[in-house]
């Protein structure tokens, strides 16, 4: 089963100036352990596609099932609890809170799922060194460079051990060296086991990923593997 | 989110902009202070008024003489000594409720001890007065009912007398000469403090009434028998109103006045003097806390005000959140614990200024000050709450907030 299926998902907003149809019935299905890159010129509606499957919007039209729950029929509260245990989130802006510390921007996800503090500081410790940033874990953001703060954003993306890792143009703020080794972290991440949906307008960084899907008008334009999902991962599941 | 996490958490925001909160917190601070100062302030006087209406005495009413008409001319009140021992004596015996009926007289006397004298007031009392009054000896002994009634020349001097003229000295058995005449003193009175309307009440001389009226106190008191003023006291305070109607029926008949006559006297109701004298003390402290109120009420909408701020420029900051699993009650919790976080901390600071300006006030201004418990608790109290008042639709905004719109927000 797929990790995420969408069928003819459509978002269609109502604005003053008129209907805008920023997704226009896409129906793709993600396994479990790819890497997706996301691609597109501004207005394809990747963006809106990226809010959608990442549960932070509704669709006006279709369906979406993510790891076999139907996210269309989930209020507010059931669609946080789904962020929360089933998606991490990185951005292009890295998004941490700059009075806290890299552990507690860290543990930030984990105090919504009501982990004690024992528990928190432990597994952001644990997820602090899978990124390779275990001796920072007292730096605030301030104190970081970009590609180290980034880091620490993927490590709150990961730490409770989500389903899906959703990049918004992780390296977007990143000069290129950095941002080759954020998409080897992504690629190290990948072959871990975790599944990636990364959006991007960079080509090179759309290069990294298994399979490329493009959009254009709302449409998916072209879809396209580029390697095989892991033949050690896909092992498995072929002899099922 | 846990409570003790959000209050944590709720701190190390307020920290974060240590001034701007700290100038937040000023209205609620400020408001607090007030109210706590102003009723400790006011209830402080509440109870002076209470302990002077404990030292006038309860239940007391106070019958005086009223104008005399002689020949056509109405003369004023007190102008004729119309009272007498006999009038006193039928108003303890006849009228339901009296527990005491002191008639006395008094004037004004210099009084004489060795090389220091003072002017004071002195009174020519009964027995029944200091029943009357409430009033005892602090040192010596009060008149026995012999020296009363054969008008002996003993003295019972107030605190403020004896201080003036023997200073540390023990007055007892001591004489002191009014208008000439020797008087031994048998004792000293407890202290009353102020009076309601401000006078020393421990300025003052006793004599038993007929050493007054014969010895002392010449003025209107020719005629034997005849008094100044006689004190009522009544049992119960319900005693006083029909006690009043009673005593003025009576007098009227003893002092054969016809129906279209008017009193030769008067009688008013002393509690009810002090009562009004309370009542105002209160309505004033309660129109000084209401106009505190209104500063309490002013720094809740700082509170709002700032709390608005910090929600647009947490804007992202709350989009995040959303983004990584919080609810929408999480963030209203959150922003709400923090506006009440601060307001409670502006009324802990308020209360401390408040007790301290009370104080303050005490020791400089010399007003009593009475900080009540039930004052500083509805104070917390009051503050939370408008944190939590004006805190709820900032928090609100928040919680409503699109994640998409505000991770976008710069």
């Amino acid at each position: 089963m797929a990790l995420i299926e969408t069928r003819d998902l459509s978002r269609v907003y109502d604005l003053d100036a008129g209907r805008v149809v920023a997704l226009d019935g896409v129906s793709l299905d993600i396994d479990q352990r790819d890497f997706v890159a996301v691609m597109g010129p501004s207005g394809s509606g990747k963006s809106t596609f990226m809010n959608l499957i990442g549960c932070l919007d509704r669709p006006t039209g279709g369906g979406y099932r993510l790891a076999g729950t139907a996210v269309e029929s989930l209020d507010a509260d059931g669609l946080a609890r789904l962020r929360n245990r089933e998606i991490g989130f990185v951005f292009q802006q890295f998004n941490l809170l700059p009075r806290v510390d890299a552990l507690g921007n860290v543990e930030l996800p984990m105090v919504y799922a009501g982990f004690s503090r024992r528990t928190r500081r432990k597994r952001a410790l644990q997820a602090l060194g899978r990124v390779g940033l275990a001796d920072r874990d007292h730096h605030r953001p301030m104190q970081l460079s970009g590609g180290q703060q980034q880091r620490v954003a993927i490590a709150r993306a990961l730490v409770n051990s989500p389903s899906l890792l959703l990049a918004d143009e992780p390296t977007g703020a990143l000069d290129s060296r950095t941002a080759n080794e954020i998409m080897a972290l992504f690629q190290e991440l990948n072959r871990e086991g975790v599944t990636i949906v990364l959006v991007t307008h960079d080509a090179e960084v759309g290069r990294h990923a298994h399979r490329l899907v493009r959009f254009r008008d709302g449409r998916v334009i072209e879809d396209r593997r580029q390697t095989p999902v892991d033949a050690r991962d896909l092992a498995p599941e072929a002899a099922e | 989110m846990r409570l003790f996490e959000a209050i944590r958490s709720a701190f190390s925001a307020i920290l974060a902009n240590a001034l701007r909160s700290l100038l937040t917190m000023l209205g609620i601070v400020i408001g607090v202070a007030a109210v706590i100062a102003v009723v400790a302030i006011g209830s402080g006087a509440r109870n002076l008024v209470d302990q002077q209406i404990r030292s006038l005495g309860a239940n007391l009413a106070i019958v005086t003489p009223g104008n005399v008409t002689q020949g056509g001319a109405r003369l004023g009140a007190g102008a004729a000594s119309s009272l007498t021992d006999d009038d006193a004596e039928a108003i303890r015996r006849e009228i339901d409720g009296v527990v005491a009926a002191a008639p006395f007289v008094q004037g004004g006397a210099q009084v004489v001890a060795g090389g220091s004298n003072w002017g004071t007031r002195i009174y020519g009392i009964d027995g029944d007065w200091f029943s009357a009054r409430e009033w005892d000896v602090a040192e010596g002994r009060t008149f026995d009912p012999e020296e009363i009634r054969r008008g002996d020349i003993v003295i019972l001097l107030g605190q403020t007398v004896a201080r003036n003229l023997f200073g540390d000295e023990d007055p007892i058995d001591q004489i002191v000469r009014v208008r000439n005449v020797p008087f031994r003193v048998i004792g000293v009175m407890a202290s009353k403090g102020q009076s309601a309307f401000g006078q020393d009440q421990d300025d003052v001389i006793f004599v038993p009434l007929d050493a007054g009226r014969r010895r002392v106190i010449g003025r209107n008191y020719a005629k034997d028998g005849s008094v100044g003023s006689i004190f009522v006291k009544f049992a119960n305070e319900s005693d006083i109103e029909p006690g009043i109607e009673s005593i003025s029926d009576l007098l009227r008949q003893r002092h054969r006045i016809t129906a279209e006559q008017e009193d030769d006297f008067s009688i008013r109701n002393l509690t009810e003097i002090a009562n009004t004298a309370s009542a105002s003390a209160n309505t004033l402290s309660m129109l000084l806390a209401a106009v505190a109120a209104v500063s309490l009420l002013v720094g809740g909408i700082g509170i709002m005000n700032i709390m608005l701020v910090s929600v647009t420029e947490r804007t992202r900051e709350i989009g995040l959140r959303l983004a990584v699993g919080a609810r929408p009650r999480d963030i209203l919790s959150q922003f709400l614990i923090e506006a009440t976080t601060l307001s409670t901390i502006g009324g802990a600071l308020g209360i401390a200024l408040g007790v301290g300006a009370a104080y303050l006030v005490a020791q400089l201004a010399g007003w009593p000050s009475l900080v009540s418990t039930n004052a500083i608790l509805m104070a917390a109290g009051f503050s939370a709450l408008v944190g939590i008042f004006f805190g709820f639709y900032p928090a609100q905004r928040a919680a409503k907030l699109d994640p998409i719109e505000a991770l976008r927000r710069e």
